[in-house]
């Protein structure tokens, strides 16, 4: 699907929480595991929310941190304190 | 000649232990904490019954009223285990001293007001011994508990509470100019002055409950609840707003951000826990109405003691907090 947008974490256990959070706040998410690598997919617009890797982290989240295990990403970015947002949108 | 380089892609043939995999299904990667915490707790294999308690086993989910289908779901949202645990306390321990380095260095306690710093000694300091009746009972609740999730997390709230103990301490002894005497003198209030009895019957009496369960109620909701909202809240807040004392919630960080952490825990093992069947529900209701008035009328001198004009006003503020908060939990726990 072209207006597919990813986002590629490192499959570690700090990564987790995130996906987690991923999968739980966008309907349609494909995660596909390589080694090492773990694939997110979604159609149109991939969000990722402070509050909810919060919940999944079992302490505070800086949305900054996700750096630390990010691969690669496809789509534009929006990006605040609480939300961090993939889109093709302009 | 030409390489052709291949990569060959291994499937896992399982993702974590059995015991686990049974839990969560086959396709979910477990947290640290779940590994760390799940499945701990010794079940079959007892051969012989304790001596001091020849009725259960050693380890047995009978000691508390509470029945669980599984006690590993009564699990800490902190997702504490020792690891993640002893980096956090690290962290805010480094914080804390660094405070206490700061006041110390610029002796920003000198200029402080002389009735503020005798309330502040006479409701303060002998909470030190209030801190080590919950570090015994939590002491309790790790050893009798069933179930790794509370246990575990009672062993490091346990800890925690010293911890509390010892920053009280030290703000004892900069308020004294460390003089240890300033202790000997909220011992001998906690001992012998009229407004601490009430509370030191109660930490008493919860030191004598068999059931851990309840014991969890009274001290880590209960009684954690009033004491540190009056005392490191709302006292605190007075104490800055009417003497000035700014420099109060420095000394008082760690146990503050401890306690707004460690409450979010409690919370979630009486949701859990009321959750699990209306027989728990109606247990953990009984177990509210019996001890939250005794909490109160224990709490009321020493609201008097941290409010001496209107304590009747900060008391039912405390008591609407305990309420709310139980009201959240799916119990209700009015101050009866």
């Amino acid at each position: 699907m072209a207006d597919n947008v990813f986002i590629a974490l490192q499959n570690n256990s700090e990564a987790q929480p995130i996906i987690e959070a991923i999968v739980a706040d966008n309907d349609g998410a494909v995660v596909s595991e390589s080694p090492g690598m773990v694939k997110i997919d979604v159609p149109g617009r991939l969000v990722i929310k402070r509050e909810t890797v919060t919940e999944k982290l079992g302490r505070e989240f800086d949305l900054q941190e996700l750096h630390i295990n990010l691969i690669s990403l496809g789509g534009n970015i929006d990006e605040d304190d609480d939300e961090f947002i993939l889109s093709w949108g302009v | 000649m030409t390489i052709d380089l291949k990569t060959a892609s291994v499937k896992p043939l399982r993702r974590t232990f059995d015991h686990l995999a049974e839990k969560l299904g086959p396709d979910k990667n477990p947290t640290r904490y779940q590994e760390a915490t799940w499945g701990l707790q010794p079940a079959t294999n007892f051969h012989y019954r304790p001596t001091w308690d020849p009725t259960r086993e050693l380890y047995d989910r009978e000691r508390t009223a509470i029945v669980m289908d599984d006690f590993d779901d009564l699990v800490d949202p902190r997702q504490y285990y020792y690891g993640t645990w002893t980096i956090q306390r690290g962290k805010q321990q480094d914080s804390q001293e660094k405070n206490f380095d700061l006041v110390e260095k610029h002796g920003l306690l000198n200029g402080l007001d002389t009735n503020w710093k005798q309330r502040i000694l006479a409701l303060l300091i002998p909470l030190r011994h209030v801190a080590w009746g919950a570090n015994t009972n939590n002491s309790f609740i790790a050893a009798y508990g069933y179930g790794a999730p509370v246990t575990s997390a009672c062993t490091m709230h346990m800890m925690d509470h010293l911890g509390v103990a010892q920053y009280i301490t030290r703000i004892g002894l900069l308020l004294g100019n460390n003089d240890p005497e300033i202790l000997d003198i909220a011992k001998e209030a906690w001992m012998n002055e009229p407004q601490w009895q009430g509370l030191r019957e109660l930490v008493e009496l919860t030191m004598v409950t068999d059931d851990w369960c309840e014991l969890f109620v009274v001290q880590n909701f209960l009684l954690d609840s009033y004491v540190h909202d009056l005392v490191f809240e709302r006292f605190q807040a007075a104490a800055i707003e009417q003497g000035g004392v700014t420099i109060l919630p420095m000394l008082t960080e760690f146990i503050n951000e401890w306690r707004r952490e460690s409450s979010r825990w409690v919370d979630a093992v009486l949701k859990r826990a009321a959750a699990e069947s209306t027989e728990n529900t109606a247990q953990l209701n009984v177990w509210i109405e019996t001890w939250h008035p005794r909490v109160r009328d224990a709490m009321r001198p020493v609201a008097e003691l941290a409010f001496p004009t209107q304590a009747a006003r900060e008391l039912a503020a405390l008591g609407e907090a305990v309420s709310t908060r139980s009201a959240k939990l799916g119990l209700h726990g009015e101050a009866l």
